[in-house]
């Protein structure tokens, strides 16, 4: 498929098949073309060129449509409708049966925790609030694919859980999830799979153990101390390649921790500084996030 | 043919949900009501005042204009509204079409027109006048109103998330058509080149309906009338959807 937006070309050419079942995540900087590659499959916005199909039925058709719920980017409900009102609205706009749909929308509400609060508008609701609304908004067709645009995003510990338990859970009754997200630990512990896209292109498309090992060589040993060391020192180890500060620990990337260990505990020992935690860390997806993409995510 | 009846029948219950939910958190309002009814009156009374006119023939006026500007009052900004709060995206990835998305915000202003247009005709009857074609009026009542909602929705299809660009738009339109249509000045009192004019608004053929079967005359005949509301009404919803299919997703 591929989009251009005036000189811009947002989605370039890209290729994938998500299996009935999986879980899919789709990750990129901002900018790469996930929302826009969202859009183009749920059917909001045209490709210019290639085609998508959405179990089996040509993306943005009103049968591909059917099949799908769907959580986009910065979405919201109804503001000046209750959160039962919003649901009813989604059941009429996918024609599910009246009964059903009070029966599904009671059953949504509960498991979202939102019952207490069913009548009252949705522009009260908080932002947690307000995105679980809208996630049952998505659920309350029993579509068979789920497309989730950063539906964690900006939320309380809580409510991000809530959805992510629910994601698992939605994904072992047999629904494909397609979720596009930041959080690389939530693509990390949710995904079958990832994609990611850069500058409208897939740059990597695998599970995500296999990714973290293929991008990435190197581990790294987080350690803090009782007082400030400068970086260059650590930088000077053997078998260190590079240093990065992160709040008070330091980060020390390497291809051999072992070595790198060793070496540091010694310097410490040598130079009187008393170490507070020390770990070693495999590689993150988000190692071969940045590794794919050539930047950190701003 | 069975399935498209079906999914026709599917789309026109789910053009009725959106129309619910127009009138729900647009036109259920009670300023929007009382701004539907006072801001044409107070139009058409400052056009009136120290002139003398008899009330059958400011009550078809009166109707005409109230009927116009409550279609056509908040239909022109519902897109840009949606798109603005961030709503439109998820009604557009629901399973409807955009001609099923236009035809429920076109139900929804019609509706409100046609309920609003009630309290002049109301006051009218209160007042004194007499309807001799009952029928035919509420036939073309019921025709303005839904001819004019998709004039509202033909303003609205300019890809603007700022509402007060499609009122400005549909407000300049507006207000001329109110002018040349009849309301203030009979149709057979105006020159004949101010007649042509007249006639490409829609307008004129309501507000000739109402006279005709309040006045007991009109310019044109009733079928005439109808016929060219028919027109209109074709002609403007077909414009409205192919508008608004190209201009929706870019709302986004």
């Amino acid at each position: 498929m591929a989009k251009r937006y005036g000189t811009v070309c947002a989605v370039d050419g890209i290729s994938f098949e998500v299996g009935i079942g999986e879980f899919f995540g789709f990750l990129g900087p901002n900018g790469a073309g996930k929302t826009t590659t969202v859009r183009i499959l749920t059917g909001v916005i045209k490709a210019d060129a290639g085609s998508a199909t959405i179990m089996g039925y040509p993306a943005g058709s009103l049968t591909a449509k059917q099949s799908a719920g769907i959580v986009p980017e910065m979405a919201n409900a109804y503001a000046d409708l209750s959160g039962w009102q919003n649901l009813m609205l989604m059941s009429q706009l996918y024609g599910v049966p009246g009964r059903e749909a009070r029966q599904r929308a009671s059953r949504l509400l509960e498991q979202m925790q939102l019952l207490p609060r069913k009548d009252a508008l949705a522009r009260i609701y908080s932002k947690g609030m307000k995105q679980r609304l809208i996630l049952s908004m998505a659920l309350v067709s029993d579509p068979n694919v789920l497309f989730l645009d950063e539906p964690t995003s900006g939320l309380d510990v809580q409510s991000a859980r809530l959805i992510r338990d629910l994601l698992r859970e939605l994904n072992g009754q047999g629904k494909t999830i397609f979720l596009t997200t930041h959080d690389m630990d939530e693509a990390s512990e949710l995904c079958h799979r990832v994609a990611i896209i850069r500058d409208g292109r897939i740059a990597a498309i695998d599970a995500p153990e296999k990714l973290k090992l293929a991008t990435s060589t190197q581990h790294s040993i987080e350690i803090s101390f009782e007082t400030t060391v400068p970086e260059k020192v650590l930088a000077s180890l053997p078998g260190v390649h590079a240093v990065k500060k992160t709040g008070d620990k330091y980060r020390l990337y390497t291809s051999a921790p072992g070595e790198a260990v060793v070496s540091l505990v010694e310097t410490c020992r040598s130079c009187g500084l008393k170490i507070v935690s020390l770990n070693t860390l495999a590689p993150t997806l988000e190692d071969a996030f940045v590794a794919l993409t050539g930047r950190e995510e701003k | 043919m069975r399935l498209a009846g079906t999914l026709s029948w599917a789309q026109l219950r789910r053009s009725l949900a959106i129309a619910r939910k127009d009138i729900r958190i647009y036109y259920s309002k009670g300023p929007v009501a009382i701004f539907g009814i006072l801001f044409p009156v107070f139009l058409f009374l400052s056009f009136l005042v120290g002139r003398s006119f008899t009330v059958d023939f400011i009550i078809p006026g009166l109707l005409g204009m109230i009927l116009f500007f409550t279609a056509t009052a908040i239909s022109p900004a519902v897109a840009p509204w949606e798109a603005q709060a961030r709503t439109l995206e998820r009604l557009m990835s629901c399973p409807v079409t955009v001609p099923t998305i236009v035809l429920g915000d076109i139900v929804a202003s019609f509706l409100f027109g046609l309920v609003i247009s009630l309290v002049p005709l109301i006051v009218g009857l209160a007042l004194g006048i007499s309807v001799s074609q009952p029928v035919l009026l509420a036939l073309g009542m019921v025709l303005a109103a839904f001819c004019f909602s998709t004039l509202g929705l033909l303003f609205s299809a300019a890809p603007s998330t700022l509402p007060s660009t499609t009122m400005m738009l549909s407000s300049m339109v507006k207000f001329p058509i109110v002018f040349i249509s009849g309301v203030f000045i009979s149709l057979n009192e105006l020159p004949s080149w101010a007649q042509g004019i007249a006639y490409v608004s829609p307008l004129t053929y309501f507000t000739d309906i109402a006279r005709t079967c309040i006045q007991g005359e009109g310019h044109l005949s009733l079928a005439a009338d109808l016929g060219a509301l028919l027109a209109f009404t074709a002609l403007s919803l077909l414009v409205a959807v192919k508008l608004h299919q190209r201009t929706m997703p870019r709302r986004i």
